[in-house]
């Protein structure tokens, strides 16, 4: 027998992965309280089936896959997963469309690249393009805020719209949605439409989206909130947001006419829900600092380019995951300078 | 008293913990007594082991030597009380390697009873070479933790330039604090050590450092330094500011080279422990017997520091300090951070033993289970040295070692601030130590085969050479048989009486020329048959 054990006794800070993943979660509560409040109960309703779901799928994969069930799921990652799709679906979207999203993300998206800590792209995010693409239709008919609204959409109007498919005995649910504000920018565009013209309308409001810059500002608030319990760094936010506004700044001057401002950009459509909670996803995202800054720079001027001229009304998804892609390439160039090499002090 | 100036810098992570230090700084250090039994490894240092120079049986008095040097970087080790040897023996001793090493064991005889000193009246005035000589003989070796022997680390290379000494009393290990204790009851011995090793490098500049949840032994420091031009700084307390590389870079804003040491930027390191030594070393010539201790932890009812003999067993340590250990409780030997975990409390201490941790549960929170790794970065913002830890922790894993070292991992100073933080619960420097023991073997490995490749290059080559000159032996004798053969057939011809012998000639000359033929045909078979063969040989040579 060896004297002394081999081990290495490093003490710990008090912290783990699900207390991550649950302060993760409790960022999200505000704007999940707006966004049900603006968009009907749908939202919140979604947002557990979402979960539930989530949860199913990974205890099955986990069971197939033989790894211990218990204290993998609770680490949390899997709910935040079926929460964050959830919240970036339209409040009413029929309940299959939600457990296909989430069930391509927890299964293709997760544990065929080997589960937490393996996937190379954002879950949610897969989830979340794969209906895009399958169901385009679906994933644009977004419920009208409540200010917009003539009728009062009731717990049980929301889920009979998800689960049965009606609201209110007969009415279609294409009665209470709309296209969403930066999709009615791209449309109006298109009209020839200067942009001054189209914000007048009462579909926006005085920073983004009517309604939607109170979920934004929600979001806003939680993620400064994470970014101050060190959950996440300062680094992807930053570089998105800034990223995003600087080009948009740099349109708008040149022809203000054609081009939104940097702060509709930014308080519209998932850039707030996009900076904050789904490019931070550390697993996908870049690890070293300047690598950061770089990725999250990349997110915003691709999510600019896809809104402006690509077409999505919408390009956060896309872009996170092609950031994704070029995550690995961004961090071997951007290794920080180590002690004791080359003579620049960092 | 002198208001201190100076700029500090900051190295890159490091992290705040609880410093847990209150519990062993409340009661005076006090000796620790002596052991029934003293085991002294004869390698306590890094470098060669010293050679034992008494046997079994040999009385031995306190501060006699009993293991020699056995190289420049080596030091000598003495009997740290007056008793008689017993054994001389490989025993477990706490050191990285887990390996056994020879010990000389010692059954005191409780008189503690000294050898004769030689101290150095007028040590202020001594020349260097002599102060050398006598720490070296004192077999002083840094006692901050990595035992480097100092007298070594005094004689820096003669190109460069040094002009910096920096005494390190930072301390930043949690628990620790047997420097904090030597500082507030001994400065002077700090002090005067401090002036004996600025003799010996002729140095002007002197910094000493120590983090400021010092502030007793600041003041103490401050004190006995007035008046002889050594600058006594606090620093920020974050860990692992007592690493050589970390305190040199938050003191003077250089960086010692990767791979390099302190003297290559003029700076020479030494801890406060090991200046203090110095001092009594020069000052009554007494060699490195004994050393402060502390013993602390939740395991222990009266954490406290001791003054203990080198090679007291850490059993007789913790019951000076009223233990109630349970099986979950833990013996680390160092800190918590960077410390060795003990199996058991036999083992002896040795002169880099700067604290005995009898660690419970309590102690050491969240050795939860081990989750995957999420990326979350936390390592990359602590690593002290600007690592990429789970970098290296990936390509650990895979074994592709290779990658590893272009992430630097010989940078990584196991410092443990990865670990520390790490929601996922995983044991990083483990990794890294696993990484690069391998490689080591690998090198090692490689090393051996070019080694028997060369050999069996030239045993090859040989064997060329050798069947090169037998055939040019041959041909040669064939030529001369040949020559030979026809001289004697012209002497046939003109003598008549030489018949017998021109037969014998001719029987020579046919054998000899059955034997070419038959050597003709071998060698066009060998030609013919083992031609790549031939080739392979040629291209391997």
């Amino acid at each position: 027998m060896q004297a002394i054990d081999l081990r290495t006794p490093h003490i710990h800070l008090d912290s783990s992965v699900s207390l991550a993943m649950r302060r993760v979660l409790y960022a999200l509560v505000p704007a999940l309280i707006v966004q049900t409040w603006l968009f009907s109960w749908g939202v919140l309703i979604n947002v557990l089936f979402a979960g539930l779901a989530a949860v199913a799928f990974e205890a099955l994969m986990l069971r197939l896959r033989s790894r211990p069930v218990g204290s993998y799921l609770a680490d949390g990652s899997v709910v935040l997963t079926g929460v964050l799709l959830a919240m970036a679906l339209p409040p009413l979207s029929p309940w299959w469309m939600t457990l296909i999203g989430v069930g391509f993300a927890v299964v293709f998206g997760k544990h065929l690249y080997g589960g937490l800590g393996y996937n190379p792209f954002n879950p949610a995010m897969l989830g979340y393009v794969l209906l895009l693409i399958c169901f385009p239709l679906e994933m644009t008919s977004w419920v009208a805020p409540r200010m917009l609204l003539e009728m009062n959409i009731g717990v049980t109007d929301a889920l009979s719209a998800i689960f049965l498919g009606t609201i209110h005995g007969g009415t279609g649910i294409d009665a209470v949605t709309m296209a969403t504000p930066l999709d009615s920018l791209k449309v109006q565009l298109g009209l020839a439409r200067t942009v001054q013209e189209i914000l007048e309308k009462p579909t926006f409001g005085i920073l983004g989206g009517r309604g939607w810059e109170f979920v934004d500002l929600a979001l806003l608030g939680g993620g400064l909130w994470l970014i101050w319990k060190r959950v996440i760094g300062w680094h992807i936010p930053v570089a998105m947001l800034g990223a995003l506004a600087l080009v948009a700044m740099i349109f708008n001057l040149v022809d203000p006419g054609r081009y939104a401002t940097p702060l509709f950009h930014v308080f519209s459509g998932a850039a707030m829900l996009g900076a904050f909670f789904i490019a931070t996803d550390p697993v996908s995202a870049c690890t070293t600092p300047r690598g950061r800054l770089v990725f999250g720079a990349g997110v915003g001027i691709l999510t600019y380019i896809i809104r402006t001229w690509g077409g999505y009304p919408d390009g956060v998804a896309f872009s996170v995951l092609l950031m994704n892609m070029a995550a690995p390439t961004i961090d071997y160039y951007t290794q920080p300078r180590v002690y004791g090499h080359g003579d620049k002090a960092p | 008293m002198v208001a201190t100036t100076r700029k500090l810098h900051h190295f890159h992570g490091g992290v705040h913990m609880p410093g847990h230090k209150e519990a062993s700084t409340r009661l005076p250090v006090v000796d620790a007594g002596i052991p029934g039994r003293i085991v002294i490894a004869l390698q306590q240092h890094i470098g060669a082991p010293a050679e034992p120079v008494v046997k079994v049986g040999d009385r031995v008095l306190k501060g006699q030597i009993i293991g020699r040097a056995s190289g420049y970087v080596s030091a000598p080790v003495h009997a740290s009380t007056s008793g008689t040897v017993t054994a001389i023996e490989p025993l477990p001793v706490p050191h990285p390697s887990g390996l056994n090493i020879p010990c000389v064991v010692i059954e005191t005889d409780g008189e503690d009873r000294w050898a004769e000193l030689q101290p150095l009246e007028g040590y202020p005035e001594a020349e260097p070479d002599l102060l050398r000589a006598r720490i070296r003989d004192a077999g002083i070796v840094g006692l901050g933790g990595a035992a480097f022997p100092t007298a070594v680390k005094l004689t820096p290379p003669a190109d460069a330039a040094i002009d910096t000494l920096i005494i390190n009393g930072a301390e930043c290990e949690p628990y620790i604090s047997c420097d904090d204790m030597l500082m507030r009851e001994r400065p002077e011995e700090v002090i005067q050590g401090v002036v004996i090793m600025r003799r010996i490098l002729g140095v002007r500049a002197c910094i000493v450092g120590l983090e400021d949840n010092k502030p007793e032994a600041f003041q103490a420091l401050q004190a006995a330094a007035a008046g002889t031009g050594i600058e006594v700084v606090q620093i920020p307390t974050i860990y692992p500011t007592g690493g050589e590389k970390q305190l040199i870079k938050v003191l003077t804003g250089k960086e010692v080279p990767s791979r390099g040491i302190p003297a290559q930027i003029g700076i020479v390191c030494q801890n406060v422990a090991t200046a203090a030594a110095v001092y009594r070393a020069v000052r009554f010539g007494e060699p490195l017997i004994s050393r402060i201790v502390t013993v602390t932890g939740g395991a222990v009812r009266e954490p406290r520091n001791l003054d203990t003999l080198i090679g007291t067993p850490m059993e007789h340590l913790l019951d000076r300090c009223d233990p109630h250990l349970t099986p979950e409780d833990k013996l680390i030997m160092g800190g918590p951070m960077m410390g060795i975990p003990l199996r058991d409390g036999s083992l002896p201490t040795v002169k880099a033993t700067n604290c005995l941790l009898a660690a419970t549960p309590g102690d050491q929170p969240n050795q939860g289970q081990t989750m995957p790794c999420i990326r979350c970065g936390e390592c990359t913002r602590v690593c002290p040295v600007n690592l990429l830890p789970q970098q290296m922790y990936w390509h650990a894993r895979a074994r592709e070692f290779d990658k590893i070292q272009d992430y630097n991992l010989f940078d990584c100073i196991e410092c443990g601030c990865c670990s520390y933080v790490c929601p996922s619960h995983i044991p990083l420097v483990q990794y890294y130590r696993f990484a690069k023991t391998e490689i080591w073997d690998q090198e090692r490995e490689k090393k051996k085969a070019d080694l028997a490749r060369r050999r069996h290059e030239f045993k090859q080559m040989r064997i060329e050479r050798e069947k090169r000159e037998k055939a040019e032996r041959h041909k040669a004798a064939a030529a001369r048989a040949a020559a030979k053969t026809n001289a004697g057939k012209a002497d046939a011809g003109k003598a008549a009486g030489g018949a017998k012998t021109a037969t014998d000639a001719d029987k020579q000359a046919a054998i000899q020329a059955a034997m070419e033929r038959a050597r003709a045909k071998r060698e066009a078979a060998a030609q013919a048959g083992a031609e790549p063969k031939q080739t392979a040989n040629d291209a391997d040579a």
